[in-house]
């Protein structure tokens, strides 16, 4: 679901933060028009904006735990986890995190990746919010739901900034629904930096 | 395990008895106390002793008064032995991450500092950097630059070099992310060595940025990192013997 989709139609913070994102073609392959949220981050007003409409979202659905997926998810989830009053944990490559983990094989487009998740950090029936930057495949945040909900939390929802238009509508990510800030933004010649 | 307690200020052993706990800072001399981390996870303060090295070398979050939010960060971060390898006590701060109390003071601290300093800068070295430079930036009206490992930006970007033990590594950032003139923060969760910090410093001195202190959560002392930063100040928040 997108935020114009429930709410936030002719919000002109959303325009904003579209206009914040930089594409760059080609990236990290030929045929990929790369989302970069880089130079949002430098727009401190659109990064604002993009926190406070996750806030508003999800400061009074309980929510006691938002977990990031490395290394954008990094970006986005402490700014909410702290506003909500809620605990962060990190969603890490192998290797990464200390102490006991739980992992999830995750496909890509070629071969397979991994996440893990501190075992330690969740308790059970925690309510969670997953956030990344970007939701593409889905196949992430698939991992990360089920990392959660072995470790016995429940997932309340996925939250991107950048979404395929696919996400539109009911759309639901291993029965959890998606929400979604903006689409891609298109490809701008005149685009310097 | 042992702590391990450098030569300089192991004559300023703790007051406290075997159990250590919070002391007061009035009954130290001149130095500002610093924190000194026990070598795992207790449920109890840390024990409070002066460090003349960190005092002199790296300002401590500690003025003439304790903040008594500093303890409370302090025992929220786990120690684990042997991670990533045999020999490293891994200062471990996702569960600093779960304290939201501890978390926000944290926040609280790095933002009184910074805030109307004319910093529109915040840069934070990739990974847990990310986590703990948005809020300041958010927080003081300021960019968030990351600055990451090769291959990762996906624009245009520029590349420093630094010693690891064994070899090197790289750190990058993107061109045009930063202005000649503009004042910044380097944001990391703990300064060891200190070689990723330098070269973040070098990378945004070589496009006219001025750092105006580097800013970490946990420094470990007896590494010296501090020595690698040249003329930039560094400000932590606690000092733990490695």
């Amino acid at each position: 679901m997108f935020a114009v989709e429930n709410g936030l139609q002719g919000d002109p913070r959303l325009k904003a933060i579209s206009d914040a994102i930089r594409v760059i073609p080609h990236f990290p392959k030929t045929g990929i028009m790369f989302q970069d949220i880089t130079t949002l981050l430098l727009d401190p007003v659109a990064f604002k904006h993009v926190v406070d409409i996750f806030v508003d979202r999800y400061e009074h659905m309980n929510i006691s735990l938002v977990a990031g997926v490395e290394a954008r998810g990094f970006i986005f989830g402490p700014p909410i986890a702290l506003a909500i009053g809620a605990k962060f944990i990190p969603l890490r490559k192998p290797g990464k995190l200390p102490g006991k983990v739980i992992s999830e094989e995750y496909e890509l487009e070629y071969g397979r990746d991994r996440l893990e998740m501190s075992v330690e950090a969740v308790k059970s029936d925690e309510r969670a919010l997953v956030i990344d930057d970007l939701v593409a495949t889905g196949g992430t945040l698939s991992a990360s739901i089920s990392l959660l909900e072995r470790a016995g939390a429940e997932v309340v929802e996925c939250a991107c900034v950048v979404g395929l238009p696919k996400f539109k509508g009911q759309c639901k990510l291993k029965g959890k629904p998606l929400y979604v800030l903006v689409e891609p933004s298109q490809f701008d010649e005149l685009t310097t930096l | 395990m042992q702590t391990i307690i450098s030569p300089l200020v192991s004559h300023r052993l703790c007051l406290a008895p075997a159990v250590p706990r919070y002391r007061l800072p009035n009954i130290y001399h001149r130095a500002p106390p610093s924190i000194r981390l026990s070598n795992h996870r207790s449920t109890t303060s840390p024990c409070l002793f002066s460090s003349a090295a960190a005092s002199r070398d790296s300002e401590m979050a500690t003025e003439d008064v304790q903040d008594p939010r500093i303890a409370k960060i302090a025992s929220s971060i786990r120690v684990i032995p042997d991670f990533p390898k045999p020999g490293i006590m891994f200062q471990d701060i996702t569960t600093l991450l779960l304290d939201t109390e501890a978390f926000k003071d944290t926040i609280a601290l790095f933002v009184d500092r910074y805030k109307d300093k004319g910093i529109s800068v915040v840069a934070g070295v990739e990974a847990r950097g990310f986590i703990f430079g948005p809020p300041i930036a958010l927080a003081i009206g300021a960019k968030f630059v990351p600055m990451r490992k090769p291959k990762k930006l996906p624009g245009k970007v520029i590349s420093e070099e630094y010693s690891l033990e064994y070899g090197t590594d790289t750190i990058e950032m993107h061109v045009g992310a930063v202005e000649p003139g503009e004042r910044a923060i380097i944001i990391d969760d703990l300064i060891a060595t200190g070689g990723t910090l330098a070269a973040a410093i070098r990378l945004l001195e070589r496009v006219g940025v001025k750092i105006v202190e580097c800013a970490c959560v946990i420094e470990l002392p007896e590494l010296k990192g501090k020595e690698k930063l040249g003329e930039t100040p560094l400000f932590v928040l606690v000092s733990s013997a490695a």
